[in-house]
């Protein structure tokens, strides 16, 4: 892997008796996105404030851009922008203000802080709403403001924690659309999520996060194609699950998942059984199927596939 | 120049300039909710009235002399103790809104942020001030002793409330959550009644007139009336602060930043929540 410009190795932290990351590792090269997935609590939250010097790991090693990320931190912080799950501007101000204000804290001249908080909010679309202030933004504008706010020095590296979380569909586009931008412009982006979509969309390479360690990394198609297709199966009859789910157990070598009313989902173990081979085996256990369809899973099920935390018949 | 000696010069000029830029976001808030501003400068005038007429139509002040005259010294540092609060809610309010997460994550001076709120207080401050004394002069109190005189005690005044800012710069950043702030605000009440401001302590039962004689709003407001010429200077026995209150208060002034500056710069520089 050509320059990683995110380097994380065995990061451990834990608050009080909570360990929120077992020895984390990671690596980002330049330029790319990387999706760091998981649900809450994995971990993500805490690597993403290690990387961005707002914590110190209590082991490990992190470098971002070249520099430690505790003995060098302000080297680091010069060359990161973050943006987090709450939009962290000023309210009371208005947007230009914000944006004004945070350039002069990054040590811009007066000039130089002007002009690029009106080139930021011509580019990112808040222009009209520059001069109102933040509290009467839409959750969206705020998310975007925060964003753009983090990209007044130009980072090297942006970490956006949970960017869309919370926010309705198309506050998501607008966020998304604004990350491509930055992709395209060359920064490299560390992304957490708990949306799969989103790392999907986004993510050159996805890692995923669970109790604190990176359980799998690879591209979200890699990842989907690492776990086998899925097979579906639609039940005549709802009460055929248990037999059914017996059958496909028995053929897949994985506990099927009921993914609702009459209906079983599995994952196939690459070179598993063919389709003929399933309907066979169906109907002599006499379970009649309305459907039977094979498919790439989605990132969902890979997630939870990776956890363990799918659901099985009991 | 040697090189330490330059990079130490380099970041004390970063940490001013840093903390005035933080001023100036104080003056840019109010400038967009000037409603607030205006409240914060009635607020003084109100309590002019309200103190000065309500409870100085009862009260005697021992020794003769007018209420008012009496009270303005106690309500000028009740207005200078506000500070404390009034600074500890906006600590409070960064650090629970995340802004003040943005500010640990650029590369900007450890020391400014706690340095602007601190200086930033005063910016409102100074303006109630002013209008308290104003509507203080409208009810008949004033200064006796001369220009001299009058101006050192407003020194005082203010040199004590930037000092008392620290505290509440350190208050906020260990309470972190603007609720629990505001919820911690009516605690500070009693802190300023528990004084000589508002009634002279002498007839308070002895436990009570120990906490009031060595609490520093009372070490404050007997300064301040010595200086103005305002009745209530306690004559007899007194407590050591009240004998000496321009030196009491000055040495308030320098202890609370010597235990609170290192304090709340150490706080807000700690990572690893």
């Amino acid at each position: 892997m050509a320059d990683p410009v995110v380097v994380a190795e065995g990061l451990h932290k834990s608050f009080g008796g909570v360990r929120a990351l077992r020895g984390l590792d990671l690596s980002v090269p330049r330029g790319t996105v990387c999706g760091v997935l998981g649900p809450n609590g994995a971990g993500k939250t805490t690597a993403v404030r290690i990387l961005a010097t707002l914590a110190d790991p209590d082991a490990g090693l992190a470098r971002v851009a070249g520099y430690d990320v505790v003995r060098e931190a302000d080297e680091v912080r010069a060359r990161i922008g973050l943006a987090g799950q709450y939009a962290a501007v000023d309210e009371k101000l208005t947007g230009r203000g914000n944006l004004r204000m945070f350039g002069r804290l990054s040590h811009l001249s007066r000039r130089a802080a002007h002009r690029r908080a009106d080139e930021l909010l011509e580019r990112f679309g808040l222009r009209d709403a520059a001069d109102r202030r933040v509290a009467g933004y839409s959750g969206g504008m705020r998310r975007r403001l925060d964003l753009v706010t983090s990209l007044i020095l130009r980072p090297e590296v942006l970490f956006l924690d949970e960017p869309t979380t919370g926010l309705d569909p198309r506050g998501r586009g607008e966020i998304w659309d604004a990350v491509r931008e930055l992709v395209a412009d060359g920064t490299t982006v560390l992304l957490t999520t708990q949306y799969l979509e989103e790392a999907d969309r986004l993510a050159d390479d996805i890692a995923v996060v669970d109790r604190g360690k990176v359980i799998a990394t690879g591209t979200p198609d890699g990842l989907k194609a690492a776990i086998g297709d899925r097979l579906d199966v639609v039940l005549e009859d709802p009460a055929a699950l248990r037999p059914a789910a017996a059958v496909l157990h028995a053929l897949a070598g994985n506990a099927p998942a009921a993914t609702g009313a009459g209906r079983l989902s599995v994952a196939l173990p690459a070179g598993g059984p063919r389709l003929a081979g399933v309907v066979r085996e169906l109907d002599r256990a006499g379970v009649a199927a309305a459907d039977v369809s094979l498919r790439r899973p989605t990132l969902d099920e890979v997630f939870l596939r990776l956890t363990g935390r799918e659901e099985p018949v009991r | 120049m040697t090189a330490p000696t330059a990079r130490a010069c380099h970041r004390l000029r970063w940490t001013v300039a840093d903390g005035l830029t933080l001023v100036g976001r104080e003056l840019g808030r109010v400038r967009r909710e000037p409603g607030e501003l205006v409240a914060a400068l009635v607020f003084p005038a109100v309590m002019v009235v309200l103190f000065g007429y309500v409870f100085g139509s009862a009260i005697g002040v021992p020794g003769g002399g007018d209420y008012r005259e009496f009270l303005m010294p106690g309500l000028f540092s009740m207005v200078t103790f506000a500070a404390v609060t009034g600074v500890m809610v906006r600590v409070a309010a960064d650090a629970s809104r995340g802004v003040m997460d943005r500010f640990r994550s650029l590369p900007m001076s450890r020391a400014a942020v706690p340095f602007g709120h601190a200086g930033a207080d005063l910016l409102t401050g100074l303006p109630a001030l002013g209008i308290m004394a104003g509507a203080g002069l409208l009810a008949g109190w004033q200064p006796h002793r001369g220009a001299l005189p009058a101006a050192g005690a407003f020194l005082l005044i203010v040199v004590l409330r930037y000092a008392l800012s620290w505290v509440g710069v350190y208050v906020g950043l260990v309470v972190r959550n603007d609720q629990a702030a505001d919820q911690l605000v009516p605690l500070f009440l009693p802190l300023t009644m528990l004084s000589n401001a508002f009634v002279p302590t002498g007839g308070m039962p002895a436990w009570l007139r120990f906490l009031a004689d060595w609490n520093p709003v009372s070490a404050l407001t007997a300064a301040t009336r010595e200086l103005f010429g305002n009745p209530g200077v306690p004559s007899g026995e007194v407590a050591w602060p009240l004998a000496h209150p321009v030196a009491a208060v000055l040495l308030w002034s320098a202890a609370l930043p010597a235990v609170f500056v290192p304090l709340s710069v150490r706080t807000y520089r700690r990572r690893g929540r």
